[in-house]
């Protein structure tokens, strides 16, 4: 086949594109280049958007023996996964960037492009598992279940995931690094990717402030219904957050407070006790079906965050539009706008986004 | 492969690898009195005087640098440097706005100290406007420091009026830079004309590395790198004596037969112009064939993007060249297309073919095979994203 691989200077695509070549594909290397403004971005920690990942990006190609690309989608970039990162935000909604890059651009507009120019497939260093089988792609978690990305990629669906391949998701992290070093690939010690690529310094509040504004509003007791503080922007909390909270005095339980709700029409930040943060029901829309929509009285697994634990749920409904579940486990903390991931064990068999 | 990249670095002569690796196995510093050091200098010394006669300037105006970006720098730094000691009301740098990045990046970093740089205008075909030139010599006159244009682009290969030029200028007592690396070799170059031109050794078929300032010391210019004293104390460092050596058996090949290699390229060029407008009647040639470098073809193909056609023709066996590239390596508009008033988005992907000393007629031939298929591939895959800078 003829093998379009997504490099991004990191260990992981450094290593599923050498494992494409072994495999006998006839494979292109690209390296996307994100952020227009190259400097602002984060140097070392991330492992996709800066010059020296660029770098790190060619030197693997060329290590590796293949053709080495940059394609610049900067523009797409801002508009599809940065704009709507801020927008999302200020509608008191929690995106996740990731899940958006990979929908808009990594296996949008890259791979439409690369089936255009010819190319048969895109590989990629995410870890997951990828079975073509007769009856459609089968998704499902990394054999390494700690560095599990099947969660950011189960909104693909079945046309995107037919023209993925994931040659890393068969083995632990450690043994891809140590894969890496073997094949003389210099990124094998290079640090993992954990935080946002285009906010330089890891302060998302600060990064949405300069592109906000200042926006203050009250923060809300729940118990109480009286203000107990203000804020300079509803942007800056998550549901579930409990640090970074302004308050003017302390609980009379004496118990941290949390972040309850986000109103952002009227600016307030609703503060509360932990239990209060408890979810018995998720409803989502969007959804993103591999097969048929799961059947009324099943129990899946549902994961509402990357790297949260998987609970059980029961579906209540779940059609082409939207589905409903009833949370079994214990799960707190559930934001407008989270991705929400069901599992039939280690299998992906919906995603659709979670709405009020 | 079919290597059709020749203004990027051609193919090294087997001349040149022979003098370099002869040299290569000498003991010694060309700087030393002692015997090692006399019969490096001797080389050295031997290079000099070769490549002066083929060139057409003096042996003395001859400095060997690391290439052509350093002669680049050191002509346009040293000689605006020693001008603005002479005189501080000399402020203001001309240059053409297609110039090399080496010429180009320099002078643009003299506006922190300062200066005021004024940018030529140039036609549809990216030749110098010279009445624009006698215009801004008039409007600053006493306060030119530097005018610097390129003999040759190394995008689309127009070819500059530098006699007319120097001859505005020298009146006006202001030194002119011309950058030559991608016009020497062409006939009839008059390299003893500006104050000072700079040249790579690659672009003949030497080795990477290793290049000549030409000053002609008409007006004074400041040492570029210190200490050593070498290069009368205009550019220290110790003498690569391979280098200089492959470079001088290169550029004597090149001068051979000037004439017979010009009509050669001209005929490759033109037929791989001919033979692309024939499968891609809309392809829009930006190249000037008469005006023009003789083996260097630029075209845009309305409808794809650069890059693509790059990978494309890159993976059926044919190398050429997009654009330029930034350090990242990806696609950026080209200030040459901007200033010849050339919107990329609407003329397309752009890409450069230049053939060489090592090209024949089948090298043409399998280009013209394998590209309609890569345009309508790079057409189907077209969209339109931004290429503002990253």
């Amino acid at each position: 086949m003829r093998v379009l691989a997504a490099v991004s200077g990191g260990v992981d695509s450094a290593v599923a594109l050498a494992r494409a070549v072994d495999a006998g594909h006839d494979v292109v290397a690209v390296h996307l280049a994100l952020n227009s403004d190259r400097a602002a971005t984060r140097e070392g920690s991330r492992g996709c958007c800066t010059l020296s990942d660029a770098h790190d990006a060619r030197r693997a190609a060329d290590v590796v023996g293949v053709p080495f690309y940059v394609w610049n989608v900067a523009g797409d970039f801002r508009e599809r996964v940065i704009d709507d990162f801020v927008s999302e935000y200020e509608a008191g909604r929690t995106p996740n960037p990731c899940i958006r890059c990979n929908e808009h651009i990594k296996f949008a507009a890259v791979l439409d492009k690369a089936t255009a120019l010819g190319f048969d497939a895109v590989v990629t260093g995410h870890y997951a598992q990828l079975h073509q089988s007769a009856t459609g792609p089968i998704l499902r978690r990394s054999v390494d279940n700690a560095k599990d990305q099947s969660y950011v990629l189960a909104v693909l669906g079945n046309d995107r995931l037919r023209k993925c391949m994931f040659p890393v998701g068969d083995t632990d992290k450690t043994e891809i690094r140590a894969e890496a070093k073997e094949r003389g690939l210099t990124v094998a010690a290079k640090p993992d990717s954990h935080d946002i690529c285009f906010i330089p310094d890891g302060d998302t509040a600060g990064f949405l402030a300069r592109r906000l504004g200042e926006q203050p509003g009250p923060i809300i007791d729940e118990a109480s219904g009286a203000q107990i503080g203000e804020h300079s922007g509803t942007y800056g909390f998550t549901i579930g957050q409990r640090k970074g909270i302004a308050v003017d005095q302390p609980a009379p339980s004496g118990r941290p407070r949390y972040v309850l709700g986000i109103e952002p029409v009227s600016r307030t930040v609703v503060v509360g006790e932990r239990e209060r943060l408890a979810v018995s029901t998720i409803r989502a829309d969007q959804p993103v079906w591999p097969g048929n929509p799961p059947a009324p009285g099943q129990e899946v697994l549902v994961q509402v965050r990357a790297h949260a634990e998987p609970v059980p749920a029961r579906v209540e409904t779940a059609d082409r539009f939207a589905f409903e579940l009833d949370v079994l486990g214990e799960l707190f903390a559930l934001a407008p706008g989270q991705s929400c991931v069901l599992y039939d064990a280690e299998r992906v068999i919906g995603q659709g986004t979670v709405t009020p | 492969m079919v290597y059709l990249d020749h203004a990027a670095s051609t193919t090294i002569r087997p001349v040149a690898v022979q003098a370099w690796t002869d040299a290569a196995m000498l003991t010694g510093n060309p700087s030393s009195s002692h015997a090692a050091g006399r019969k490096g200098r001797r080389l050295v010394e031997d290079a000099r005087e070769s490549i002066a006669a083929n060139l057409g300037v003096k042996p003395d105006t001859i400095f060997f640098t690391s290439g052509g970006t350093e002669a680049d720098n050191a002509a346009v730094l040293g000689t605006v440097n020693a001008r603005r000691r002479e005189d501080p009301r000399r402020d203001v740098v001309i240059v053409s706005p297609i110039e090399h990045k080496a010429v180009l990046e320099p002078i643009e970093g003299l506006v922190a100290s300062g200066m005021t740089i004024e940018k030529l205008r140039v036609d549809r075909s990216g030749r110098v406007q010279v009445a624009h030139l006698k215009e801004l010599l008039t409007q600053y006159r006493g306060r030119i420091a530097l005018v610097a244009v390129m003999w040759a682009n190394n995008e689309v290969g127009a070819v500059q009026p530098i006699e007319e030029i120097v001859s505005l200028c020298r009146p006006a007592r202001v030194p002119v830079h011309s950058d030559a690396v991608q016009a020497v070799g062409s006939p009839g170059l008059s390299l003893a004309l500006p104050n000072t031109a700079a040249m790579s050794a690659h672009k003949l078929g030497g080795p990477k590395g290793v290049g000549i300032l030409i000053h002609q010391n008409r007006y004074p210019m400041d040492p570029f790198i210190r200490g050593g004293g070498q290069e009368n104390g205009i550019r220290g460092g110790t003498l690569d004596v391979p280098c200089i050596v492959g470079m001088a058996a290169a550029i004597k090949e090149v001068f051979a037969e000037p004439e017979a290699t010009d009509a050669k390229y001209r005929q490759l060029r033109n037929s791989l112009v001919a033979g692309v407008q024939d499968s891609v009647p809309d392809a829009v040639v930006n190249s000037d064939a008469d005006a023009g470098l003789p083996g260097l073809a630029h075209i845009s193909f309305p409808g794809c993007e650069g890059d693509a056609l790059m990978l494309l023709l890159d993976s059926a066996g044919v190398e050429v060249s997009v654009g330029s590239a930034c350090s990242s390596g990806a696609t950026k508009t080209s200030h040459v297309l901007q200033a010849m008033g050339i919107d990329e988005e609407a003329a397309g992907g752009s890409l450069r073919f230049s053939v060489g000393w090592s090209n024949t007629q089948e090298d043409v031939d399998v280009l013209l095979r394998v590209l309609p298929e890569a345009v309508a591939r790079a057409r189907q895959a077209y969209v339109r994203t931004p290429v503002e800078g990253s």
